[in-house]
């Protein structure tokens, strides 16, 4: 065989130094675009005529959105590759990305009140969007708790895989929630096949603070990662020489 | 444009900054929250080694 081994990296033992130089790279390249992100956002683009500056969390919260949702279809997805090849560290990068993913769904959640109070006089309405990702949030901390109820973790990996897997019907509702039904919330300000109905500097800023949020999240779980191998390959031969490697 | 005006946020303040504080607050808590955990388990390893 000349092609690259793909496989080399699904072993934790080799994935474990590579994560660790992921984890920096991204957290230094999180820095430059989420300052960059936040004086455009902030500062440079123009207040909105018809909102005020109260638009201007459209920047944290579009992100958060839309990372809340891709990061659990990247754990289901990992989670389907753990259930079905059996592989420990896809499991394991499903258990690193969940707590990301929940506190992303937070974030969503917080300023999408703090929003809608000013644009729509409520912090808080039953709509469709809202509802479904709230269900989000009780998804990843249903999974996390499942996780941690179960003791064997072959066992918590398999449960919980399931669990995100069946999950994942909900993500799709949330995306399209605002076109099945009439909901308070709008409707998408930029998506893939339509021009982006908003001014191009705005457009800027929404973009570098969602690279800014990819590359926290990416920063974020490369490390969780790395502490969930070490927890879990404790008892390994090779465990240990990393352990005194890493920093 | 002054600091005032750019604190004040046309009137919605409140709003913009309780977004973004519990934004970088949370991220905070995360980062700090993670890199505990890899030292503890880091530690973990590194006193198993020794014993």
């Amino acid at each position: 065989m000349n092609s690259i081994n793909w496989f080399r990296f699904a072993s934790p033992a080799s994935f474990f130094p590579v994560a660790g130089k992921l984890a920096r790279w991204f957290a230094v390249l999180a820095v430059p675009l989420a300052a960059a992100g936040l004086w455009l956002g902030l500062v440079v683009a123009p207040t909105d005529a018809q909102q005020g500056d109260a638009y201007r969390i459209i920047f944290i919260h579009v992100p958060a959105a839309w990372m809340s949702m891709f990061i659990y279809l990247v754990m289901a997805a990992w989670c389907a590759v753990s259930l079905t090849l059996n592989a420990r560290l896809s499991a394991m990068m499903a258990q690193a990305l969940a707590p990301t993913g929940a506190l992303f769904t937070l974030i969503a959640l917080w300023t999408g009140a703090l929003w809608g109070k000013p644009a729509w006089g409520t912090y808080w309405a039953w709509d469709a969007r809202m509802t479904s990702e709230l269900i989000l949030l009780f998804l990843y901390l249903g999974y996390m708790a499942l996780r941690h109820a179960i003791d064997d973790v072959r066992r918590a990996d398999r449960a919980s895989a399931v669990l995100a897997l069946v999950g994942a019907v909900n993500v799709p509702i949330i995306y399209f929630s605002v076109q099945w039904w009439n909901t308070l919330h709008q409707g998408a300000t930029v998506s893939l096949t339509a021009a982006p109905k908003m001014a191009s500097i705005m457009l800027i800023a929404l973009m570098l603070m969602t690279f800014a949020a990819w590359s926290y999240a990416i920063a974020v779980a490369m490390v969780r990662v790395r502490a969930i191998i070490l927890e879990r390959e404790r008892r390994t031969s090779w465990a240990g020489p990393l352990a005194g490697a890493a920093r | 444009m002054s600091l005032t005006d750019f604190f004040a946020m046309g009137g919605y303040g409140f709003y913009v900054w309780a977004s973004y504080a519990m934004t970088v607050v949370l991220a905070a808590i995360e980062v700090v929250a993670v890199r505990t955990r890899f030292r503890a388990a880091r530690t973990a390893q590194l006193d198993e080694n020794a014993g």
